[in-house]
């Protein structure tokens, strides 16, 4: 019941989230010098008083600030999230065409993350101070240090210019057709329609942008992994095991890693939603066409629908994601009561 | 205690090299560029870097290497700038909230939420777009997505400290709650704030870049690292003019990130005795 009570609690703050995050980008959209009018009429319309009422009259900024955002609020209740002024669409059909991108772009870098940051972790722990466990504290301490646009920047240079062998920007080749739309995850839509060579291609280009989106992460969860694992193997009932005479090999796998675990995936929680927030610098790189661009450009254009929608999207997702850890954690580590 | 870390701590010495080295380079670049910083050579645009200019020069043929030494002084004072601005505003937030308790420190832990709930770098994107790209509003808009960490650390060390008997003894004295704050509590609450803040400062400085790269630092001509960067994407033929201000953003990050790295461990009493 316990569980129950406390995901509930926690669903229920996600209202409180969705206003106040709303709120927040409409006080500074109506609090700044910069002007949507000027960001989005041409020169000669602007000069021309009666284009700029009509523009203003068209999206409701001709009503005051708490007017206009009660109505937003209407709105949003009934699943609209007003229209795009940059792109003239609805924003919700803005996202649905731009976050599958960014959701396949971010689980492809996640997986990356984990499996080579746990490996790295587990080894940097086992070797503690050794050559080897200083080289992998360096890669990690280079993976969270390294500009994630600069690091695409020398992909896209060193293996799609200079070797030619990584596909160039974008979700596949352009002379390659997208797969029928399902869950519009590029790769698992062409393995769904059984065409191996498109999934292979979607594949191909995730790897580039996966490579630089997972590297931070991919640090942290070195980092964490090892200090985790280092504390737990200084524990009393590792002593214990040691004494029993199981092997080194048979303590970390049986007794230290499930335990070394829990703080692991709070930063595996973390990172994933840094990952969509950090989207904005790796999608321009890439071409990416994901909400990240779609937020980058929204913000150029001042089109603060979009920006609120996209807000919106990434801050429930963020809090979704750390509930999903914080029910892991229960699983993972029996003694942890839900408040 | 710094050199006897140092002998045994490898990346540690890395890191306390790297970072005294770009300090050096901030305070001193003026003096030791070859070129300036701002000088303009069409008739030597996009010169592969030589003896003559060692990084090569720009799209309208200034000295790559000029403007990476003076563009480490931008980066390091954003990121100073924006960690103390960051934890004084978290310090104040989080030390109210603790000091206060009961609904008020529940209803600022949950604002405090909610900021981080935010995607950081669309909420600075947005303020800085909104107020118009400038150095200094770039580093507002840092600060505000910045300051909830240090508050939540802040607001638990307030709590900790707030049952211990010296202030016990102050209330008893008859001091004011805003005597009792800044007298005893918050001098005994900002250790751990201040050592987050340090472990930061490379992380604020790869946030700043990557705003700057977006087009949201100073306008240009100021050489600032990201806009370099952003610059040799949009000359991607000519791989000297992003390469080079990228490798200064890694190696200031690398450096503060080790020596943050060394620290943490030497901080966690269950870690130190490797150290």
């Amino acid at each position: 019941m316990g569980l129950l009570k406390y995901i509930a609690r926690r669903l229920f703050f996600l209202v409180f989230l969705v206003i106040g995050v709303s709120l927040v980008v409409f006080v500074i959209s109506h609090s700044v010098p910069s002007d949507p009018v000027l960001a989005n009429l041409s020169q000669r319309n602007i000069d021309n008083p009666e284009m700029v009422e009509a523009f203003k009259a068209k999206w409701g900024m001709d009503k005051p600030l708490y007017t206009q955002y009660f109505i937003y609020v209407g709105n949003l209740v009934q699943g609209d999230l007003g229209t795009s002024i940059r792109t003239q669409r609805p924003v919700l059909d803005d996202l649905q065409d731009y976050f599958p991108a960014t959701i396949e772009l971010a689980i492809f870098s996640i997986i990356i993350a984990i499996i080579f940051g746990m490996l790295f972790g587990i080894i940097s722990a086992i070797k503690r101070n050794s050559a080897m466990d200083q080289l992998i504290r360096g890669i990690s301490v280079l993976g969270v240090s390294v500009p994630s646009f600069w690091l695409g920047l020398m992909f896209l240079l060193l293996f799609y210019v200079h070797f030619g062998i990584a596909p160039g920007p974008g979700r596949i080749s352009p002379y390659l057709k997208p797969p029928v739309e399902v869950t519009n995850l590029y790769v698992i839509d062409a393995l769904l329609a059984g065409n191996w060579s498109l999934a292979r291609d979607a594949l191909w280009h995730l790897l580039l942008p996966g490579l630089v989106l997972g590297s931070f992460t991919m640090g942290l969860i070195t980092r964490t992994t090892r200090s985790s694992l280092l504390e737990v193997m200084s524990l009393d009932f590792i002593r214990t095991a040691r004494a029993k005479g199981l092997t080194e090999k048979m303590i970390i796998m049986r007794h230290a890693l499930g335990n070394a675990l829990i703080p692991v995936v709070t930063v595996i929680g973390i990172g994933f939603g840094n990952l969509l927030g950090g989207m904005v610098l790796v999608e321009t790189i890439f071409a990416w066409p994901g909400i990240g661009q779609y937020a980058y450009k929204a913000a150029g254009n001042l089109d603060f629908p979009a920006i609120i929608g996209v807000s919106i999207l990434i801050s429930i997702n963020y809090v979704v994601i750390n509930l999903l850890v914080d029910i892991l954690y229960g699983i993972l580590d029996p003694r942890v009561r839900y408040h | 205690m710094l050199l006897r870390i140092m002998k045994n701590n490898f990346l540690f010495s890395i890191g306390i090299i790297v970072c005294s080295l770009w300090i050096v380079i901030a305070l001193v670049a003026p003096l030791i560029t070859p070129y300036s910083y701002l000088a303009q050579d069409l008739a030597h645009r996009f010169q592969a870097p030589s003896s003559l200019h060692w990084f090569g020069t720009d799209s309208i043929g200034r000295d790559v290497f000029s403007r990476v030494l003076m563009g480490s002084r931008i980066s390091l004072i954003a990121g100073l700038a924006t960690i103390i601005l960051a934890s004084f505003v978290g310090m104040i937030y989080g030390g109210i909230a603790g000091y206060i308790g009961g609904l008020t420190d529940e209803i600022m832990m949950r604002i405090s939420e909610m900021v981080m709930a935010f995607p950081g770098i669309i909420l600075a994107m947005t303020i800085a777009a909104a107020l118009g790209p400038s150095l200094y509003n770039t580093l507002l808009a840092m600060a505000i997505i910045w300051w909830p960490n240090y508050a939540r650390v802040m607001r638990s060390m307030v709590i900790a400290n707030k049952e211990n008997e010296y202030v016990e003894a102050a209330k008893s004295l008859g001091a004011s709650h805003f005597r009792i704050f800044f007298n005893e509590i918050l001098p005994n609450s900002v250790g751990p704030v201040l050592v987050l803040a340090t472990l930061d400062f490379g992380n604020a400085i790869l946030l700043f870049s990557g705003l700057s790269f977006l087009g949201l630092g100073s306008p240009p001509p100021t050489p600032e690292w990201g806009a370099m960067v952003a610059d040799g994407v949009l000359n991607f033929n000519y791989w000297w003019i992003g390469t080079f201000p990228g490798l200064a953003i890694l190696t200031m990050a690398v450096g503060t990130n080790f020596i943050g790295d060394s620290l943490r461990d030497f901080l966690d009493p269950r870690l130190r005795k490797e150290l």
